[in-house]
């Protein structure tokens, strides 16, 4: 029987990246039993935490649905060899535009209408955030990583001045944050279970994205400047418009999960909207190996880890960014496995002699 | 001594004492940077370093009553953060910004999770030196009072300039970061040097970190980095990867991020958070005067990866 050469590349590509999750785990395991606790108790209480019983589904599904989005951010740059890692900057001043438009609007208009413009302006303000860093990159050779994460400040800068100044709700007291948009205008859930809509555009962006970079001329054109730009721009292609249009994609999907946030869970923006979402989302990407259609079920297992923290700090009296350690260890290791490619001779397909 | 109000004279003396201490950290943080660099190697990740560092030395003082232990401490963690991230980019294929921005997650996560029981109590600070003594202006005097770690920066600039450009190592180093290929025709350790160069700015980026905890704002908390050092290693691009340069960004920085306090000391504080931003808008401003899409920065290490 002989297995051709792209589904033994498939296998490696799902083998290795599970092979670093164990040994990740393995790792965290000693940290944990070095910090006192008992790996055994921890590991039982984070799946019971992330996926036990259908509240915590819910609640792991409604986490999923911004870093599925805030992945995309980092991974579909990544096909054109760029290292974007400001997707908690589109992410904030999405979420932040969507909640300043949704109050601009006259008091009259439907939660539909409503809905619609939050979204289509955090998915805009998003694409010009993270757009300004391809189009910088294009135009000034500014180094991508460092200028999405500088505007990422920036954007939290915009944020804390906004929801304790000019938009700022007078009955936020201690918590600054803009007025409520309503409950009325918010994204409600999907039919059968509580977690919102978010998840499907989510779902609905990865396919999108995978068709996009997979199955057309502009995500081959685009995969090309990411094997060799030079040779990518000696055969015509525009490298400067895929980088800047393959950027604002990405930033309208982080720009949209902020507006999703907003819209669907917290009602306002304030400071903790953002949640560190963005960041997370690089170390999806990464996991996925940049694959929009992986980046859905890791979203769904980093989105479990994250909502396990909240009961190991009331069970195990673990401190919350023990998760943080967690994606920490997970992150280096996927990185680290990244040497094993090629070397395993089973994956490797046989000559034909 | 009479009480003198400066009114808006006030502004740039504050701005001037903010400068001395805000660009601490960016100092160490890019001088260790700068080696890490010249070495064709770039290390994102002492954002995490910074924030360790900061945890590890407080803890440190605040256990043993001695702040110089603490910045110790917390050098040692950083150069153990370097090595962490010199073997593993040492592998073939590894990436060395997406480690950076992996191991800017596990410090953070890991000083996060030490560094709970270390939010209340209170730890020696380190000392201050006094050159003000000659003004009877206590606001001067304030502004003169000198952190002994910005000193010790000083220091360090024209000890690594001498260090990279009058020896042996330095000649090693820079070798090695312009040309792999030249380095090992040569008979150099490649790995051995970047393994070395990385534990170094580790070693100083975490003392950077012990001087926002140990000195300004002086205690540990989870708040206490908002990227500093990532900032800082921007600042190693714009400053040519020359440590005197690094040394007058590192002022710039510093005075632009005192900005927001000095104004609000003196009662303007609309737009606070604004200039607290100052300091990113002022790097991507820097960036992107100072980058080119056609040509290659001058003074780049050859073998570096964020500037091919």
């Amino acid at each position: 029987m002989t297995i051709s050469a792209r589904t033994l590349g498939a296998i490696e590509a799902l083998f290795i990246p599970l092979l670093a999750i164990l040994i990740s785990m393995i790792l965290f395991a000693v940290f944990v039993w070095i910090a006192g606790s008992s790996p055994a108790d921890v590991f039982a209480l984070m799946y019971k935490g992330a996926f036990g019983t259908s509240f915590s589904i819910e609640n792991t599904l409604q986490r999923a649905a911004p870093l599925i989005l805030a992945a995309l951010c980092t991974a579909l740059p990544a096909h054109l060899g760029m290292v974007i890692i400001g997707g908690e900057g589109a992410l904030v001043i999405g979420g932040l535009s969507a909640a300043g438009i949704a109050l601009t609007l006259p008091s009259g208009s439907s939660p539909l209408m409503i809905q619609t413009v939050m979204i289509l302006s955090g998915m805009l303000m998003g694409g010009l955030w993270i757009g300004a860093s391809g189009f910088l990159r294009h135009v000034r050779g500014v180094n991508e990583t460092i200028s999405s994460l500088l505007l990422s400040y920036i954007a939290i800068a915009i944020l804390n001045h906004m929801v304790s100044g000019p938009l700022r709700d007078p009955s936020s007291l201690n918590k600054p944050s803009t007025r409520p948009i309503g409950d009325e205008n918010m994204i409600g859930s999907i039919p059968g279970m509580d977690v919102h809509w978010g998840l499907v555009m989510g779902i609905i962006f990865c396919a999108c994205a995978y068709v996009l970079m997979y199955r057309t001329t502009f995500g081959f054109s685009a995969r090309m400047v990411g094997g060799n730009v030079r040779a990518a721009a000696m055969s015509g292609l525009p490298v400067g418009r895929l980088l800047v249009i393959t950027c604002v994609i990405a930033g309208a999907a982080a720009g949209l999960a902020g507006a999703v946030e907003v819209a669907a869970v917290h009602g306002a923006a304030n400071a903790p909207f953002a949640a560190g979402y963005g960041y997370t989302g690089i170390l999806i990407a990464f996991l996925a190996r940049q694959n929009p259609l992986a980046i859905i079920p890791v979203a769904i297992l980093m989105a479990g880890i994250d909502a396990s923290g909240g009961l190991l700090q009331r069970r195990l009296d673990l401190p919350d960014a023990t998760v943080y350690v967690l994606q920490g260890i997970i992150f280096i290791v996927i990185l680290a496995c990244e040497t094993l490619f090629g070397r395993f001779n089973i994956f490797q397909p046989k000559e034909t002699a | 001594m009479e009480a003198v109000d400066l009114g808006l004279w006030s502004v740039p003396l504050a701005v001037f004492a903010g400068a001395i201490r805000v660009s601490t950290p960016f100092l160490f943080v890019s001088l260790g940077e700068c080696l890490t660099e010249r070495s064709g190697r770039i290390n994102l990740g002492l954002e995490g370093t910074l924030v360790f560092g900061a945890m590890s030395g407080y803890a440190v003082s605040y256990l043993t009553g001695s702040a110089w232990l603490g910045v110790l401490v917390a050098g040692l963690a950083g150069s153990l953060f370097g090595l962490l991230h010199a073997l593993i980019c040492n592998m073939p294929k590894v990436n060395d910004i997406a480690l950076g921005i992996a191991l800017m997650m596990l410090g953070t996560g890991l000083a996060f999770f030490l560094g709970k029981n270390y939010i209340q109590p209170q730890a020696p600070n380190l000392p201050a030196i006094s050159l003000g003594s000659w003004s009877d202006l206590a606001p001067v005097r304030s502004a003169l009072e000198i952190n002994a770690l910005f000193i010790i920066g000083l220091i360090l600039v024209p000890s690594l300039i001498f260090f990279l450009n009058h020896t042996r190592w330095g000649l090693m180093l820079r070798t090695v970061g312009d040309s792999e290929d030249a380095a090992r025709a040569i008979g150099f350790s490649v790995k051995g040097v970047r393994t070395f160069s990385t534990m170094a700015g580790g070693f100083l980026a975490g003392v950077g970190g012990s001087f926002l905890s140990l000195y300004y704002p002086g205690s540990w908390s989870e708040g206490l980095s908002s990227g500093q050092g990532i900032t800082a290693v921007a600042l190693v691009i714009f400053a040519r990867w020359n440590p005197l340069y690094c040394f007058y960004a590192s002022l710039l920085f510093g005075g632009a991020g005192a900005l927001g306090p000095a104004l609000q000391a003196v009662g303007i504080t609309s737009g606070y958070y604004l200039f607290n931003a100052a300091p990113y808008i002022l790097t991507l401003i820097i960036m992107i005067f100072s980058s080119s899409s056609t040509h290659r920065f001058a003074g780049a290490p050859g073998e570096l990866s964020v500037t091919r």
